[in-house]
């Protein structure tokens, strides 16, 4: 009974590592979307760059990895500014889908610049000691509990700006009511560009761990698409569904890997998928997304 | 304090709303300005609080000054940076923030905590209900409240002028009286300066020491409260009363309105 409870637990604990992960990078979608109304696509693309990009400064430049992490911060905060300025602000007025539709574009264009400035051979970090920490008798990683601290760390940061910090609330305001935020004195811009940086950041930061579990490459974009359904569970305008939809997906994806993938290959790719839909046929806003108010 | 100059307002580059509209507003007054469904009170209140951009409208033509400076076509936290602060139609409270959260949204322009922290008492001060309701979701407060609030967060800006949209627009004539009187003791207590659109001619005539009437984009008229309500046309128009003081009929009224037009 022990043995099998270790074993529920194993995969417990490293789904919840992967899971705050996911709800990391899960944050970025959702701020972006309650602030504009934009659900971007490229939000797994920032990911990938970010990874990238540190990983050549560690590697090919041979600073320290702490270095590297903090220059890639900065570098995502760059990032976000540009495509904010360059690419989504021109585009404020016009359509929403014409908007969604750029970003799907930008993912090509993202991808391309990776391949064509690092190429597109999967490479790895190496920086983490590979033996595990034994937990109560949970084995895991220094990587996993290392990803598992940084991810919780910054959720409990940012769930403490968005409900105390004026900046935090400003941006709430902003994706409640655009206008009445305006008559307020609020730059509904200034808004979008901090809404911008900050997913390009905690995607970067994402993709930084994933990278480091599973190694950088082209591929790293597509946990952004497994991050989507994470989104959707919470709910897309919901912080608080963000990080409790990306622990919900982490968990089942390692526990249907131990215990349905002998039987179903590959299940766990999947079966996070198959949850989603059950979720939404009950709840259609997701698990904690806003329904409308309606006074009476 | 205010002064708008001959201001031409266009909106989508063909829509021409306001024709030549001019209006001053003098500190530590509050000013009532009236007119019918369309004739561009709300537009006027949008080009000198500088949303007018949202709606893809623009000041063409005319200046608006406020204090000496210009400020037409600014953006709008800039215009609220200078003390000039919208309290929007309908309310538009932040339905999914506390009252709390509404209330701090609205302090961009202050700087430190402890200026923050007074005007926050100043707004439970007139509005002591509100500090019961700190902590519930904005959304779920009566049509009153959110007025309240909304008020508030004026407020809570370094307002010196405000330009208030229908604050009586749902509400029962007991809380709209309720809340004219705070607005009254807001302007002579606070010395808040009101530009106040109103369609409740009889209640914006009550507290304001002057008033402008509008039609189709244009000032029509304007004087001094006590000699408006003396004018033939608002009791007919606004304020529904025959020469001898007794009520008209609404038939008789709209006939009336038909015939004659000031601008036609």
């Amino acid at each position: 009974m022990k043995g099998e409870f270790l074993f529920f637990m194993q995969f417990v604990m490293t789904g919840l590592s992967m899971g705050s992960i996911y709800a990391l990078v899960a944050l970025g979608f959702v701020l972006i979307y309650k602030s504009t109304s934009i659900l971007n696509l490229a939000q797994g693309e920032f990911l990938m760059v970010g990874a990238y990009f540190c990983l050549s400064l560690t590697i090919d430049f041979g600073l320290n990895f702490f270095a590297s992490f903090a220059i890639t911060l900065v570098f995502s905060v760059v990032l976000g500014l540009l495509v904010e300025r360059l690419v989504l602000r021109p585009l404020i007025g016009e359509p929403i889908i014409s908007v969604i539709m750029v970003t799907l574009g930008l993912t090509y264009v993202l991808r391309g610049f990776v391949i064509m400035v690092w190429g597109n051979d999967i490479r790895q970090f190496n920086v983490f000691p590979q033996e595990p920490i034994d937990l109560w008798g949970v084995k895991l990683t220094y990587l996993y509990v290392w990803s598992m601290g940084i991810s919780f760390f910054l959720l409990s940061v940012f769930v403490l700006f968005f409900k105390y910090a004026r900046t935090g609330i400003f941006m709430r305001a902003v994706a409640d009511h655009q206008t009445a935020a305006q008559s307020m004195g609020i730059s509904v811009k200034r808004v979008f560009a901090t809404s911008w940086c900050i997913a390009a950041v905690v995607s970067s930061i994402g993709g930084i761990l994933v990278g480091n579990i599973a190694g950088v490459g082209v591929d790293l974009g597509y946990v952004g698409l497994k991050v989507l359904p994470a989104v959707i569970f919470g709910g897309l305008d919901s912080i608080l569904g963000a990080i409790i939809g990306g622990l919900v997906v982490g968990v089942l994806e390692f526990l249907s890997a131990g215990y349905l993938d002998p039987y179903i290959p590959a299940i766990n790719e999947v079966f996070p998928f198959i949850v989603l839909v059950l979720v939404l046929m009950i709840k259609p806003y997701g698990l904690f997304g806003t329904e409308e108010i309606e006074r009476v | 304090m205010l002064a708008v100059n001959n201001i031409e307002v266009i909106y989508d580059d063909v829509i021409l709303v306001l024709k030549g509209l001019s209006l001053t507003v003098e500190e530590g007054k509050i000013v009532a300005l009236l007119g019918a469904n369309g004739a561009g009170k709300t537009t006027t209140l949008k080009a000198v609080s500088g949303l007018l951009k949202v709606e893809n409208g623009e000041v063409t033509d005319g200046t608006i000054e406020f204090m000496g400076e210009r400020i037409d076509n600014k953006a709008p936290e800039e215009i609220v940076s200078r003390g000039i602060f919208q309290v929007m139609e309908g309310r538009c409270v932040f339905e999914n923030l506390t009252v709390h959260e509404n209330l701090v949204a609205a302090t961009r322009t202050l700087k430190s905590r402890k200026e923050i922290q007074a005007r926050y008492d100043m707004v439970f001060h007139y509005f002591p209900h509100l500090k019961s309701l700190r902590g519930r979701l904005a959304g779920y407060l009566s049509g009153g409240e959110q007025q309240m609030l909304v008020i508030s967060r004026a407020m809570m800006a370094r307002t010196r002028l405000m330009l208030l949209d229908e604050p009586s627009l749902g509400l029962s004539p007991l809380l709209v009286s309720e809340i004219f009187s705070i607005l009254k003791r807001l302007n002579q207590e606070q010395k808040m300066t009101i530009l106040l659109v109103e369609q409740n001619a009889h209640l914006a005539l009550s507290i304001a020491e002057h008033g402008y009437v509008m039609e189709n984009g244009k000032i029509v008229l304007d004087d001094v409260v006590d000699k408006l309500r003396e004018n033939e046309d608002i009791k007919m128009f606004y304020l529904g009363l025959t020469e001898v003081g007794t009520k008209r009929s609404y038939r008789d009224t709209k006939f009336y309105k038909r015939r004659k037009r000031w601008l036609a």
